[in-house]
């Protein structure tokens, strides 16, 4: 119990933190922020459940007055902005990540991408353009040409998500929850 | 780590947080009811002077959230300008309008205050979430947030003391794994000290 509390809690600081630095060029001089690469984290490691309850408490905090998704936002001006599907989506996406590494039982690298790709790129972006479609008063087509720039960095997120996951599934193969 | 509610007091910090929470639902739904762009006009001007009667200062501050909508309102104002359609208006001002009432809302309104109010939402599921649970969960992501921003700047350092070229992504195992095995450390000393229900 005392272990799901504090994985959870750590996850969430996590994604704050993929959010925070900046400066991290992903791949040399394209600066994408890291912060849904953080939900994609959490689902593929953490497993679907707790992964997804370390994305709402960290959008619980958010919503609270912390600023801590990327470029310093944050209170709950976030959650009434046209990019709100996106937030609603995190622990979607999460859940879903962890859900396809849990139950599709393929090498952890490939699982960990399928996991994040599905997860992370097409269910968050779907309920993203949702969002956007509702706000702005657009087709879900018109809404969709908007996201769509950022598919690209996207496809890069889960790429990392899926490494990450497998060196971690070779240093502590126990530490895998997702897998465990 | 700064939260962004606005340091000196106005007379809307004093009003009860749920109150204010209920209040931000009603008039977010309200905003969504509304069509015709001179009503929305109407209200987005209400609401600027709800803005204002916080001070010159705290109105100054509550326009820098609103510049992350400029994107949007670059795009939805060029869209509908070339489609010579009028709802362009009722869309920008619906905007503007809800996130700096959400925002105001936020400024005036503590940290402290604002978990209380999800501890309250959460009581009717006390039985699968203790509020404790989640105090504690809560602070310990509030806790770990520097410590693990500091950690990520010394593996950037480590990182660079070794290679010339700059860290990037590669740092993010080491980040992701220290935050598994602080969980389990803390869980440990956690459980040392009488656990949690």
């Amino acid at each position: 119990m005392e272990k799901s509390v504090t994985q959870i809690a750590l996850f969430a600081a996590l994604i704050a933190i993929l959010g925070l630095i900046p400066k991290i060029d992903l791949i040399s001089g394209v600066p994408i922020t890291a912060q849904s690469l953080g939900v994609m984290l959490c689902g593929t490691v953490l497993g679907a459940k707790r992964g997804a309850l370390a994305v709402v408490l960290f959008l619980a905090l958010v919503a609270a007055g912390l600023p801590l998704l990327s470029g310093g936002r944050g209170g709950l001006g976030v959650f009434a902005a046209p990019s709100v599907g996106y937030l609603i989506g995190f622990p979607i996406a999460a859940f879903v990540a962890g859900w396809v590494v849990q139950t599709w039982r393929a090498g952890v690298g490939v699982a960990a991408f399928a996991g994040a790709a599905i997860g992370g790129v097409v269910v968050l972006n779907i309920i993203g353009v949702i969002g956007m479609s509702v706000m702005l008063g657009k087709t879900l087509f018109e809404a969709a040409l908007l996201a769509a720039p950022f598919l690209v960095g996207d496809s890069i997120k889960a790429v990392l998500a899926a490494l990450i996951t497998q060196s971690i599934a070779k240093m502590r193969p126990d530490a895998l929850l997702s897998r465990g | 780590m700064l939260t962004l509610t606005y340091p000196s007091r106005t007379w809307a910090h004093g009003l009860p947080a749920g109150g204010k929470l209920a209040a931000l639902a009603l008039a977010t739904i309200g905003l969504f009811a509304l069509r015709e762009p001179m009503h929305l006009a109407i209200t987005a001007l209400g609401a600027a002077g709800l803005i204002a009667s916080g001070g010159g200062g705290f109105a100054r501050a509550s326009l820098r959230p609103l510049r992350m909508l400029w994107p949007f309102v670059a795009i939805v104002a060029a869209w509908h300008l070339w489609l010579r359609d009028p709802a362009g208006t009722a869309i920008i001002l619906r905007m503007i309008t809800a996130v700096g009432l959400a925002n105001f809302v936020t400024m005036t309104t503590r940290l402290t205050d604002m978990i209380a109010v999800i501890e309250w939402l959460l009581r009717p599921f006390a039985r699968v979430i203790p509020a404790a649970r989640v105090a504690l969960a809560i602070a310990l992501t509030i806790r770990f947030i520097p410590v693990m921003l500091l950690r990520a700047g010394d593996l950037a350092l480590a990182w660079r003391a070794r290679s010339p070229r700059p860290a990037g992504w590669r740092i993010l195992p080491a980040l992701t794994l220290s935050a598994l095995d602080d969980a389990a450390h803390v869980a440990e000393a956690l459980r040392a000290r009488g656990g949690v229900d």
